[in-house]
């Protein structure tokens, strides 16, 4: 049913456009600017929700994913050409129309990288480092998944933390805009409507592509492994493939997200890095329903224009957390779960039965959370 | 690399590594009688070392590090009260996140009792300048301290786990929880021991360490993470391996400082994490066929 499927698509699209009309009437056009960096969070949280919710593994570490997309498209962008002027490489690169001119902050001019460039290589780096983090990291389960990608997105925090040429604790600031013709992603006063309707584009088009994922052959086969990930394999899924093919997907989302923020702020820092961003991003997934993307998005952009606008003060993290625990205590399967009708009717009938005791007499868990 | 200034690292070595081992047994005596990885096992050595420091203030010394140990523990009870105890059958994604979510609850208040400043116990013995020479290297007091401490502990919680009636009702919960129950082993009052125990052997581990390396709230998180790193080494739920891990780790740690950047030791433990994770799940002293039979 494409057309249902894509409904929502519509709606939110004509909120954007509603909220954007409210607040120039309003005058209140400076709420845009958090609605543009909540909106990229969300993007993060989609594709989260893709490895979470429907391929049922756990990511810690897709703060790390945001920060690898955002800090090479930074560096490339903000890279300075001149000491390599007129070497050979340098001009096979101004032939492809890789390099462009910028000014400075005095006015000077000079060459940089496109940032088209930095957009292709910021994410062929992410989908390298997904896929060798991803093939031995998918193998493992529960806690010892969990561990894997929390250590991996502290091993990019400290190295973020201990480059030199990533500004260590500084990050990295004065990034330039992101350019496409008339466009340009940055965070000029001028261009804040613009900047507004470029992320939720960019938003809803990874949304798009999300929903034709989970309702393809690929969506079905994610399904049946969070269900059961040896009856998915007795079935003939390449479970291996599938997981390592989404957690690689999600990792680009964050990337994604993570460019194009950095080039909105002008800048990346450590923080971005770090694994409170990491459990706030599952945090959110949880909260929309582990297996509801719209329920991700709503929450992820909801809950991150909160806290970007200061509500939740101090206690920023432990809004976070807290949130986390009471979903993870009274609603595992997340506040917007979308647990198929069928399942919810034939749970009412028939009482689940007693897990049978095996030799250790725990119950073996299911691949992941929110099961039917 | 000279004689003394290999005893100087290898003694900073240990020191860190024998602290790794406690966080580990601490993860493992909470994975032996429930399952479960307790994400906030490192905040339990923060914490215990800040009530130290505040409560030093007015105490002394000993009698401050075993109220904050008693306190650790009471808290580590109340953690298993609030969110573990009536959960029933729960998921370990379910679990992991949980205890995630209460170390950064844990963190956060301290945080906010405490504030974002460095603290230290002062040093047990001597000051940060008295020294003791040891083959051409020169230690501090309170790296004995460590080094007796947690070999207190660790003798001292085999002695328990082998000739106390608790300590056995606690691994045959361990071994097989219904046939412990059957038995008339109260299983769920040895889920809240360990819980606190694990808080209290944290706690004190974090007052010992406090002098050398500063207790800061944010501390918890690369305290658990090496803990887990030595619990995996050694192979989960095996605590005298969890030693011998521990010291492999915190010697390996000393060594890349004299290679590395400072900044990135860290990177290097949790990069040994991930490739025992991806090599060896079941730990080097480990049996494969004995771990392909737990729950992770």
């Amino acid at each position: 049913m494409p057309l249902r499927r894509y409904l929502p698509v519509l709606a939110v699209a004509v909120v954007v456009v509603a909220l954007q009309l409210v607040v120039s009437a309003t005058g209140t056009v400076f709420y845009l600017t958090q609605l543009t960096m909540a909106a990229y969070y969300g993007l993060v949280v989609i594709g989260l929700c893709l490895l979470m919710g429907f391929a049922g593994q756990i990511s810690l570490g897709q703060a790390g994913f945001f920060a690898i997309g955002g800090y090479t498209s930074a560096v490339l962008a903000s890279a300075d050409l001149g000491p390599v002027e007129g070497k050979p490489l340098l001009e096979v690169l101004q032939r492809l129309g890789a390099v462009v001119e910028r000014q400075d902050l005095y006015g000077n001019t000079l060459n940089g990288f496109a940032p088209w460039l930095g957009l292709v290589a910021a994410l062929v780096l992410t989908a390298a480092v997904a896929l060798l983090i991803g093939i031995p990291v998918i193998r493992l389960r529960g806690h010892y998944l969990a561990m894997a990608t929390l250590g991996f997105g502290l091993i990019i925090y400290r190295v973020v933390l201990g480059t030199g040429f990533l500004g260590a604790a500084d990050g990295i600031s004065d990034v330039p805009g992101f350019t496409v013709g008339a466009l340009q992603i940055s965070g000029a006063l001028a261009r804040r409507v613009q900047n507004y309707y470029a992320a939720w584009f960019i938003v809803i088009v990874g949304m798009i592509l999300a929903l034709n994922l989970i309702h393809s052959r690929v969506g079905r086969a994610l399904r049946s492994i969070h269900g059961s990930e040896e009856a998915a394999n007795a079935m003939g899924v390449n479970t291996a493939r599938y997981k390592l093919g989404t957690f690689v997907l999600s990792a680009l989302f964050a990337a994604v997200a993570g460019i194009f923020l950095t080039h909105y702020n002008g800048g990346i820092g450590p923080s971005e890095a770090t694994g409170m961003k990491s459990v706030r991003y599952v945090a959110i997934v949880a909260v929309g329903g582990m297996d509801n993307l719209w329920g991700a998005l709503i929450m992820g952009s909801l809950l991150n224009f909160l806290s970007l606008r200061g509500v939740f003060g101090s206690y920023d993290d432990a809004v976070f957390a807290g949130i986390l625990i009471a979903i993870m205590l009274f609603a595992p399967s997340g506040l917007l779960a979308k647990t198929p009708r069928f399942a919810r009717a034939k749970m009412a009938k028939t009482p689940r039965p007693e897990p049978k005791p095996r030799f250790r007499a725990k119950a073996k868990p299911p691949a992941g959370e929110g099961s039917p | 690399m000279t004689l003394s200034q290999f005893v100087q690292y290898f003694l900073s070595g240990i020191t860190v590594g024998s602290i790794y081992a406690i966080v580990a047994i601490g993860f493992n005596i909470i994975y032996n009688t429930t399952g479960i990885i307790n994400f906030a096992q490192g905040e339990f050595l923060v914490l215990g070392a800040m009530i130290a420091v505040s409560l030093a203030a007015v105490l002394p010394l000993p009698l401050a590090i075993l109220l904050a140990v008693v306190i650790t523990m009471l808290v580590g009870a109340a953690i298993d009260f609030a969110f573990i105890k009536w959960l029933g059958r729960p998921t370990v994604l379910r679990l992991v996140i949980i205890t995630i979510g209460v170390s950064i609850l844990i963190r956060e208040a301290m945080l906010h009792i405490w504030d974002e400043k460095v603290r230290a116990l002062p040093y047990f013995t001597g000051t940060e300048v008295s020294s003791v020479r040891l083959l051409g290297a020169y230690i501090s007091p309170q790296v004995l301290w460590v080094l007796g401490v947690s070999a207190v502990v660790v003798v001292a919680l085999s002695l328990f786990f082998r000739l106390t009636l608790t300590g056995r009702a606690m691994r045959a919960c361990s071994d097989n929880r219904t046939a412990a129950r059957l038995c008339g082993i109260p299983a769920r009052g040895m889920v809240t021991l360990s819980f606190m125990l694990s808080a209290g052997i944290g706690a004190l581990a974090g007052c010992v360490i406090s002098p050398l390396t500063q207790t800061q709230y944010d501390m918890g998180a690369s305290l658990a993470i090496k803990g887990f790193t030595v619990a995996i080494l050694g192979g989960l739920g095996n605590s005298t391996a969890a030693v011998a891990a521990g010291l492999v780790l915190g010697l390996l740690e000393a060594f890349a400082i004299s290679l590395l950047p400072l900044a990135y030791i860290d990177a290097v433990s949790i990069a040994v994490l991930l490739i025992v994770l991806f090599f060896r799940p079941s730990g080097l002293f480990g049996n494969r066929q004995a771990s392909a039979l737990k729950e992770f």
